[in-house]
């Protein structure tokens, strides 16, 4: 069976990733600014399984990075929403513009 | 150790024991108990320095013909290098045994005389203490047998001294008069501690009797390096001990750093009579007098200085001395002349035996003037608690109502004046005899201030004692009196017989016994001064007159600057609120808050300004942020792409 | 178990039960235990240690250790002591105890407060006795954050800024020292052939002159803005007059002496080329600071100004002992450090009991102190002599040390330098004695303050402590001498070498 070539997998994650980070900067609701990261990490996911299945077939380090990364990802997302209620609390507002206090 | 030794070690151990027992028990126990405890324990040093002397004079202290330095204890306390240690020693030498007889009865008296003096003081046992520790502190500084000893002693007379003028801290004058003293004393001390360093660091030793032997052997490498450099034409040894002298020069009152001593009288009397009549003032004679050798053979030319210096002060405080009008200050500067008087006589001697004759006169000057001097105040301090002035205004015909200070006056007032078969006449004698025999012109000078020395005197006991009837009614003053008299009475016979001694068996330069010359043909000259300069008193105060405002509108603009002491308080002041205050001082903390100050806050606001105009990149926004982000991530994208493809 | 890690762990252990106590009573019994337990153990030790040297032990330094910190930068928490070390343990050992004692009517957050005290003895000491440059320079930035925080939450006054003022600058310096360390750990693996801090192990090694000059005077400059070394002085006015009592007389009484330590222990004794070609510029900045730092002085009218400067003044001769390199000066300078921090310790312990009774410190308000509080009236006249260098006192011996050490320097550089530090002894006096006359004698001059209070049990322990440990070195000079000078000879003995060599 012929493979899907690597060339295809990385037009995916990088079309993923500039998806990401145009979400990043063009949506101003930070939920969706999260979401957007989510996608950029994912595209790296795809990356490291996509170079460790077509480049170095016997080793997994590849996978225990994204293992890693999904990890962490959740991790993030969890307290990133938890700043994000607490924001919305505090401005009522998820905003990301109308929350820039942090400053000076 | 034998037991002359031991007693020696308790003449110093008593004192100070007496001050920690004073000091830190002072609240618990009653005056009564505190003055009881401090007298005896006085009495009892005054009875061991007797025996020491005793001991040394006739039992231990004559060497093949010759008193030689007797080390009866020595400590080893601080040692700074191979060569320079600071060995705390009690060495026992004429000069510093007739020294012990001096400070230990002297002090004694004074003890006595101020359990009636002082009495109802709330401070009493402090006073006790702070007696007890000059006390110490003056005998430590006879005993020394290194010159950084003599040093530390030295520091320690001038604040015992600074505490006991100050005694009456809440008296402003009192404040002013102590750190005055105090000051004073402490710029003639740094010349002495200059000196110190230039003689240890020529002799390589701090050891009085090694430096001396190092420093007079004509063929000692020493004495060679040290004399070779020389500076505006004196030699660094020289130098050394002129700096040294300025040490004595302070503690001695030499004009020009006199000034603190007249003030000084703002403490309690008793303590005048102790400290700045009879022993702390001396110090600085006695300190010539423990590196004579060193001045006579070595650097003769310094000890010419300390004769002019003398002779000088001498004259200026005797003319002084004829204008005051407070009882206590023209006795200070009598003492001021007098001590000048033994300065000078070291001065004028040098080497050999018959030219050291000024040595064994200063000695002996020394001894009799402790006497009389200490008489001389506890006698202005019994008129002061009776008519409760030092105003010579307030006093006068006093004889009838206190009749035992009126004979010992007189008697202290004779001696000091040099009247014949009283002490001050015979020690007086021998200083001018080798005054005369050394440097006529300071013959002369010395000549003229024993006149006002009798004219003085006689002024200040006919106005005391004579001169206008008692205002005070004719009650006696010295009922119950007897702890102030009785040291009276007993200052009074050593002022008349101490005299009779043969001093110069005891006390001379080089430890062998020599005769004091006494020729009756030369003494027709000193004893009429005297007695002209008495009957010039007697003629001016002996009866309320208009003649002293005569003569001193006749000397005019002289007698007010006489009676201004010719204006060196006011120089002083100028030098030192003036000069050092605004030229030094304020210059210095303004510089220090500006210059310094404002470069370490340059730099803060410096920090400060460039993160305001800064601050604004910092903007809160995220997106911004990660922009900046995005965009260093492709720069550095770019360059490597740029560079390793 | 090394001896000398007890020195350590003590106020460790103190600091974390201090942490676990709720009743504040019950905290400031247990700084005090643990500050006591410190004072004992290290006269234990002194003894311990003159015991082995009695025994003919000429190591150079005693009960060394050394324990692997961080293997791959070569740190080891290596310790050891000599008597100059012992020296500034007991110096600290008795400052932190008198301080605790004074501190006891501490208000708010008292726990806070003992426990960054005892923080900054723990940097105190481990500094002493760490023979690591890395390990010292970790101690030395201990002692300096609670300062920060004591002075800003405790002080008075323009606090804020005293204590930013203070904690910038003395970081500063502590940069200019880390950099001499660190380059000299690079050279040490450039010219010794192996990366150590270790002191023993680098001043086995010749540094070439090109890489000692520069070393030595960042390290000399950084530990002079600890020893508030003219022109780096400012903050020592500025941080003591807003501190509370305790802390100044940490800073004056402890802080102040790290520097002088560190210069002698570090810059002196590691680079004995540089410090004989360079350390005339050492000598003048001391000059200088003994002098100006004088008058200074003598304008001040706040007493904790007053006794700020004079420590500048005084803090100048262990400057001037060390840069003089001989043995007597530096010995002097060991002295003075002593001397010095027990005396200016006792004097800001004496101001801070005015200041809590009399709200005020400015010289001329005050007035009849004596009469009214004899005990701190007399507290403070002692520190008054003590300072102005009365013998029987401790600051007599080591200010004369100090000058018999300077004059061996001959030249005519060296002798000016040694007069106008002399000369000081007279503005010494005038400052004091002025100060005494204003405040402490005189009349009464505030109806309130006629119902002023001597000092408590606590204030006369302090200052009965203080007092007992200037009058022991003042009468008792030649213990600390025995115990320091083989050390300042060691010392002394590298520049012989080094003139041999040359």
């Amino acid at each position: 069976m012929e493979q899907v070539p690597l060339s295809h997998v990385l037009i995916l994650s990088s079309c993923l990733f500039f998806l990401g980070i145009y979400g990043f900067f063009s949506r101003r609701n930070m939920i969706t600014m999260l979401m957007s990261i989510e996608l950029i990490l994912n595209s790296i996911n795809i990356n490291f399984i996509a170079f460790n299945k077509y480049l170095y077939p016997h080793q997994l380090e590849g996978v225990f990075f994204t293992l890693f990364i999904i990890t962490v990802a959740a991790a993030e997302v969890s307290l990133a929403i938890a700043i994000i209620i607490n924001l919305y609390r505090k401005f009522n507002t998820i905003d990301v513009e109308d929350t820039n206090t942090m400053k000076f | 150790m034998s037991t002359y030794d031991i007693a020696a070690l308790l003449i110093l151990l008593l004192p100070i024991l007496s001050f920690a027992g004073l000091s830190f028990l002072g609240k618990r126990i009653t005056p009564c108990t505190a003055g009881i405890v401090g007298t005896t324990v006085l009495f009892v040093a005054a009875g061991l320095a007797l025996f020491t002397a005793y001991g040394y004079f006739f039992q231990f202290g004559e060497v093949a013909g010759a008193y030689a330095h007797h080390t009866s204890l020595e400590i080893n306390w601080l040692q700074f290098n191979e060569n320079l240690s600071i060995n705390l020693s009690i060495i026992l030498d004429p000069i510093s045994v007739m020294m012990l007889v001096v400070i230990t009865v002297i002090s004694a008296m004074v003890h006595l005389y101020s359990f009636k003096y002082m009495h109802g003081e709330e401070r009493f046992a402090t006073y006790y203490a702070y007696l007890a520790l000059f006390t110490f502190s003056m005998l430590g500084l006879v005993v020394s047998g290194n010159l950084f000893q003599m040093y530390i002693f030295w520091e320690l007379v001038g604040v015992s001294s600074f505490l006991l003028i100050g005694f009456y801290f809440t008296k402003p004058s009192a404040i002013a008069a102590a750190k005055k003293a105090f000051i004073v004393t402490r710029f003639a001390d740094l010349g002495f501690l200059l000196g110190i360093l230039m003689l240890s660091y020529g002799a390589e030793t701090l050891d009085f009797f090694v430096l001396i032997e190092r420093l007079t052997q004509p063929d000692s490498v020493y004495l060679a390096s040290f004399t070779a450099t020389s500076f505006m034409g004196l030699s660094a040894l020289s130098w050394g001990l002129l700096l040294v002298f300025t040490g004595g020069a302070g503690k001695s009152a030499m004009f020009p750093l006199h000034i603190w001593l007249p003030d000084a009288m703002e403490g309690p009397t008793p303590v005048s009579a102790l400290i700045h009549a009879a022993t702390m003032v001396v110090a600085g004679v006695y300190l010539v007098a423990r590196l004579f050798p060193v001045f006579a053979i070595s650097a003769p030319d310094a000890l010419a200085i300390v004769g002019y210096i003398g002779v000088f002060t001498a004259l200026f405080a005797a003319v002084i001395a004829c204008t005051q009008t407070d009882i206590k200050r023209v006795l200070a500067y009598s003492t001021i002349s007098q001590i000048a008087f033994m300065m000078f006589a070291l001065g004028v001697a040098g080497w050999g035996e018959e030219k050291a004759e000024g040595f064994t006169a200063s000695m002996f000057h020394l001894f009799t003037h402790a006497f009389f001097k200490a008489l001389l105040f506890l006698g202005a301090g019994a008129v002061i608690h009776a008519v409760h002035s030092n105003e010579m205004k307030d006093m006068g015909g006093l004889r009838k109502s206190m009749p035992i200070t009126h004979i010992t006056f007189l008697i202290a007032c004779l001696a000091i004046a040099g009247v014949p078969l009283l002490s001050g006449f015979f020690s007086k004698e021998a200083i001018l005899n080798a005054a005369y025999h050394g440097n006529p012109m300071i013959f002369y000078v010395a000549l003229l201030t024993s006149g006002l020395t009798a004219f003085y005197m006689f002024r200040l006991y006919f106005r005391i004692f004579w001169y206008k009837a008692d205002e005070h009614g004719h009650h006696n003053h010295e009922k119950g009196m007897w702890a102030m008299n009785l040291p009276l009475i007993i200052l009074a016979i050593g002022a008349a017989f101490t005299g009779y001694i043969p001093f110069g068996d005891f006390v001379s330069a080089d430890g062998k016994p020599f005769e004091l010359p006494f020729h009756l043909t030369f003494s027709i000259a000193p004893v009429l001064a005297g007695v002209i300069g008495i009957g010039i008193a007697w003629m001016m105060y002996s009866k309320q007159n208009s003649n002293p405002d005569k003569v001193s509108a006749s000397f005019g603009r002289f007698y007010n600057w006489a009676y201004h002491k010719f204006y060196i308080d006011e120089i002083y002041l100028f030098v030192t609120k003036k000069v050092l205050f605004n030229l030094v001082g304020r210059p210095a903390a303004w510089f220090d808050k500006n210059v310094v100050d404002g470069m370490i806050n340059g730099y803060a606001s410096i920090t400060s300004t460039t993160s305001e105009a800064i601050k604004g990149m910092q903007s809160g926004r995220l997106q911004t942020y990660t922009l900046f982000f995005l965009g260093g991530v492709l720069v550095v994208a770019i360059l490597l792409i740029v560079n390793f493809i | 178990m090394n001896v000398l890690s007890i020195l350590i762990l003590i106020p460790l252990i103190t600091a974390l039960v201090l942490l676990m106590v709720r009743k504040e009573l019950h905290m400031k019994l247990i700084a005090l235990f643990g500050s006591i337990a410190q004072l004992g153990y290290s006269v234990w030790l002194t003894n311990y240690y003159i015991n082995f040297r009695k025994a003919g032990d000429t190591a150079e330094m005693l009960f060394q250790t050394s324990l692997g910190w961080f293997k791959p930068l070569n740190i080891y928490f290596s310790t050891g002591v000599d008597g100059i070390s012992l020296t500034m343990i007991l110096l600290t050992a008795m400052v932190v105890v008198a301080g605790i004692l004074v501190s006891w009517k501490i208000q708010h957050q008292v726990k806070e407060f003992f426990f960054l005290i005892v923080l900054l003895s723990l940097g105190a000491y481990g500094f002493f006795i760490s023979t690591d440059l890395f390990m010292m320079f970790f101690f030395l930035e201990l002692a300096v954050i609670p300062k920060y925080l004591l002075i800003g939450i405790w002080g008075s006054g323009k606090k804020e800024y005293s204590a930013m003022k203070l904690a910038l600058m003395l970081m500063a310096g502590s940069a200019l020292v880390f950099l001499g360390i660190a380059a000299l750990y690079f050279a040490s693996g450039i010219y010794g052939g192996q990366y150590t801090w270790n002191i023993h192990e680098l001043t086995q090694i010749n540094f070439p002159m090109s890489v000692q000059v520069p070393i030595y005077l960042l390290i000399f400059t950084g530990f002079g803005v600890f020893t508030a070394m003219f022109p780096f002085h400012t903050w020592a006015p500025d941080g003591h007059s807003s501190a509370p009592t305790a802390a100044s007389m940490f800073l004056a009484g402890i802080s102040m002496k790290l520097g002088g330590y560190g210069a002698l222990r570090v810059a002196t004794y590691l680079l004995p080329n540089a410090a004989q070609e360079w350390s005339w510029i050492f000598i003048i900045l001391a000059s200088i600071a003994i002098i100006y730092g004088a008058f200074a002085t003598m304008m001040q009218k706040d007493l904790k100004y007053m006794n700020a400067y004079s420590s500048v003044s005084h803090c100048g001769f262990v400057i001037l002992g060390i840069a003089m390199l001989t043995k007597t000066a530096f010995m002097g300078a060991v002295m003075q450090m002593v001397s010095h921090g027990i005396m200016t310790a006792l004097f800001f312990a004496a101001i801070g009991m005015i200041y809590d009774r009399a709200h005020t410190r400015q010289a001329n308000e005050l007035g009849g102190m004596l009469k009214q509080m004899p005990f701190i009236g007399t507290a403070f006249i002692i520190a008054g002599l003590t300072s102005l260098g009365l013998p029987g006192f401790s600051g007599f011996v080591s200010e004369m040390t100090v000058f018999v050490g300077s004059w061996e320097r001959t030249g005519i550089f060296y002798r000016v330098a040694t007069i106008l530090a002399c000369a000081s002894i007279v503005v010494t006096a005038v400052y004091i004695l002025r100060s005494v006359g204003f405040a402490i004698w005189g009349t009464i001059t505030n109806k309130e303050y006629e119902t002023l209070k001597d000092a408590t049990w606590n204030e006369k322990a302090a200052a009965v402590l203080l007092i007992a440990g200037i009058v022991f070195i003042g009468v008792l000079p030649f213990w600390v001498v025995n115990l320091i000078s083989n050390d300042t000879i060691t010392i002394f003995n590298k520049f012989i070498s080094v003139a041999v060599a040359n």
